[in-house]
């Protein structure tokens, strides 16, 4: 305890005979462990937000949309199928085990118009599970009711987007507005959940049996009414996989589709989009860190150059020291404890100076940034081990020094 | 205490070799102060540094209270200067940045029990504890001398080797140093081994040995 603490105040009293030297070497690893830091809290921060936006979805959330069609070889997009029925989610509902809701869709574009406002949007018709579904939550108002489904009236919900554009600051609750040809009431406005695509604040949704009324639904060639997709909701994520693995098959069978057939549906969970982005944003979050690294590792070649410098400079300190009954290791510890002080003292201010310019950046760039314990523990970690490796070579240098050359040296 | 059987030092330069010593034998007692007189070259530099186990012979046998030392491993070495030598340059090699009293702790730095009570009585004995939180570069020739002669003797080692203490000093300082050696050496019977130039010097120890060419030429009892 009591040699560190003695390899330690060597190493702060060579450190502190060079004030401007040292502070530059130490400015060399901040940029590089600050640059770290800062680029990736926002790869981290981007992926923490669009993680939150798709739970707020819920984690057990499944959704089928159409597949490709193929015709003649040529394949089309997705959602070109027309393939999802009424009929398929019912049948999901009751053969498909673990499942809690189950919420067909149908959307359709149509004008929407409200005293002078107008509006071309897509209107949904769904039935009362999607609420619970995709967790919705109305700010005034409320969703429709079951028996507003089973009568097929004509009542709306308004995503909060589309009402700040029709009916601007005013209550719209048991306003008219008009659907298409058809008037319909609004009966709520739902929660902005947060701009992104896809997002609820641009929905419109009435009953799926109004909907029926209004749009003359298509029917598939087996007879089918045709959905745009179904979403459901499962009692045990943990069986994400397998209840897939079920839906698969019966839709196969309930499409009549030939074993070498390509699905004509796609199922995503929001288990396996989180997975994805994780994926690829821990990609780009690590792109940045490695970009950020070459600042780090300049660094470390700077703290190199000075400690091989230092180690020339201090030869006949080295030859004193080694005629005082030093050993190689009590040598090579001072530098490389000297080289680790640099480093560690450069990792610990870069990482005060990252985490300030992530917070700023949040705070003028509004960019999403975030600063994790391992993000932290990683770049002081590697800059001490920059340290280390950079310091060995010098060090080593010194250790090996010949004490009467070192002694005669001026 | 130490006993020199033909010991040779050879040091490559390039291709050729120069031979700096050759087949030297010297014994020198416990508690004896002996003087090393020779020219420039003449090789009792390198002699001074095998006594230091700072250097290993090409050939001979060297024993140390004796064990012999001649061929052990460099950490083996640096073990046995931490514990038994003290060392005095002619260019007092004190380190500029630290304190004269850190210099002299420096000295107990690699024995493994540092203790800085010792470091103030040994900078007391060269009279300079007055003179502790100076730096080298504000203290004298001779006091600097004297902070190095602290630092050698602070461990209390058997045996001190001076290289020329006086070299660089006015015949002032040169004259309190070479007091302040001669009375550690009779007060606590170290071991002193001393180069020197100056005859005067020399006349102060027991013994002189001459050195020429890497050999002994001549010893003399004073």
């Amino acid at each position: 305890m009591k040699s560190f603490f003695q390899m330690f105040t060597t190493a702060w009293i060579g450190i502190a005979t060079h004030k401007l030297r040292s502070f530059l070497t130490i400015m060399g690893i901040v940029i590089g462990v600050a640059a770290v830091i800062s680029l990736m809290s926002v790869g981290k921060g981007a992926q923490a937000s669009i993680l939150s936006r798709i739970q707020s979805l819920g984690a057990n959330l499944i959704t089928i949309s159409p597949g490709f069609v193929s015709s003649g070889g040529v394949r089309g997009g997705f959602g070109g199928a027309q393939s999802l029925t009424l009929e398929d989610a019912q049948a999901i509902a009751q053969q498909v085990p673990y499942i809690d809701l189950v919420a067909p869709s149908y959307s359709a574009n149509m004008q929407l118009v409200a005293g002078s406002s107008n509006l071309n949007s897509r209107v949904t018709g769904v039935t009362p599970e999607y609420q619970g579904v995709y967790n919705l939550k109305t700010d005034v108002g409320s969703f429709f009711s079951e028996s507003d489904y089973e009568e097929g009236a004509r009542v709306v919900v308004l995503g909060s987007t589309v009402k700040t554009t029709l009916f601007a600051d005013n209550d719209p609750v048991d306003q008219k507005m008009r659907l298409g040809n058809n008037i319909v009431r609004v009966v709520g406005v739902l929660q902005s959940k947060g701009n992104m695509p896809g997002s609820t604040d641009d929905a419109v949704m009435i009953p799926f049996t109004a909907m029926q009324q209004m749009v003359a639904q298509q029917k598939t060639s087996t007879g089918g009414h045709r959905v745009s997709s179904i979403a459901l909701t499962i009692t045990d994520v943990n069986k994400t996989e397998e209840i897939i693995a079920e839906i698969t098959s019966l839709l196969r069978t309930q499409h009549r589709l030939s074993d070498t057939a390509s699905d004509d549906f796609r199922i995503m969970s929001t288990q396996e989009m989180a997975e994805t982005v994780t994926e690829t944003t821990g990609t780009m979050t690590l792109l940045l860190g490695a970009i950020a690294a070459i600042s780090l590792l300049v660094g470390g070649i700077g703290v190199m150059n000075i400690m091989l410098v230092s180690v020339l400079e201090r030869t006949r300190e080295i030859g004193i020291r080694k005629a005082l009954g030093a050993k190689e290791r009590d040598i090579w510890g001072q530098f490389l404890v000297e080289a680790a002080f640099l480093t560690f003292s450069g990792g610990i201010i870069g990482v005060t100076v990252g985490w300030g310019a992530s917070y700023l950046m949040a705070h003028f760039a509004t960019m999403n940034t975030l600063v994790t314990l391992d993000i932290v523990v990683m770049a002081v970690s590697v800059s001490v081990g920059i340290g280390l490796f950079f310091g060995f070579y010098p060090a080593w240098n010194a250790a090996r020094l010949n004490p009467i050359e070192a002694l005669r040296s001026e | 205490m130490i006993r020199l059987e033909g010991i040779t030092k050879i040091y490559p330069i390039g291709k050729r070799e120069l031979v700096v010593l050759q087949d030297v034998d010297l014994n020198i007692a416990n508690g004896e102060m002996v003087a090393i007189m020779g020219a420039s070259g003449s090789g009792k530099s390198t002699l001074l540094n095998l006594i230091g186990c700072l250097d290993k012979p090409s050939a001979g046998r060297y024993f140390l209270d004796g064990k012999e030392v001649g061929h052990l491993s460099s950490g083996e070495l640096a073990n046995i200067r931490s514990q038994k030598i003290g060392f005095v340059f002619q260019q007092f090699n004190l380190l500029s940045r630290l304190s004269a009293l850190a210099n002299v702790e420096l000295g107990m730095r690699y024995t493994g029990n540092s203790d800085r009570k010792k470091a103030i009585e040994a900078l007391d004995k060269v009279g300079l504890s007055d003179r502790a939180n100076h730096r080298p570069t504000e203290l004298s020739g001779g006091e600097q001398q004297r902070v190095a002669i602290a630092r050698a003797i602070v461990k209390k080692p058997p045996l001190i080797l001076a290289d020329e203490p006086t070299g660089n000093l006015d015949s002032r300082s040169g004259a309190e140093i070479i007091s302040i050696l001669t009375s550690l050496h009779a007060d606590q019977g170290i071991t002193l081994i001393m180069i020197t130039h100056d005859a005067n010097i020399a006349h102060h120890c027991q013994r002189i040995v001459y050195i020429s060419d890497g050999k002994i030429v001549r010893e003399e009892k004073v």
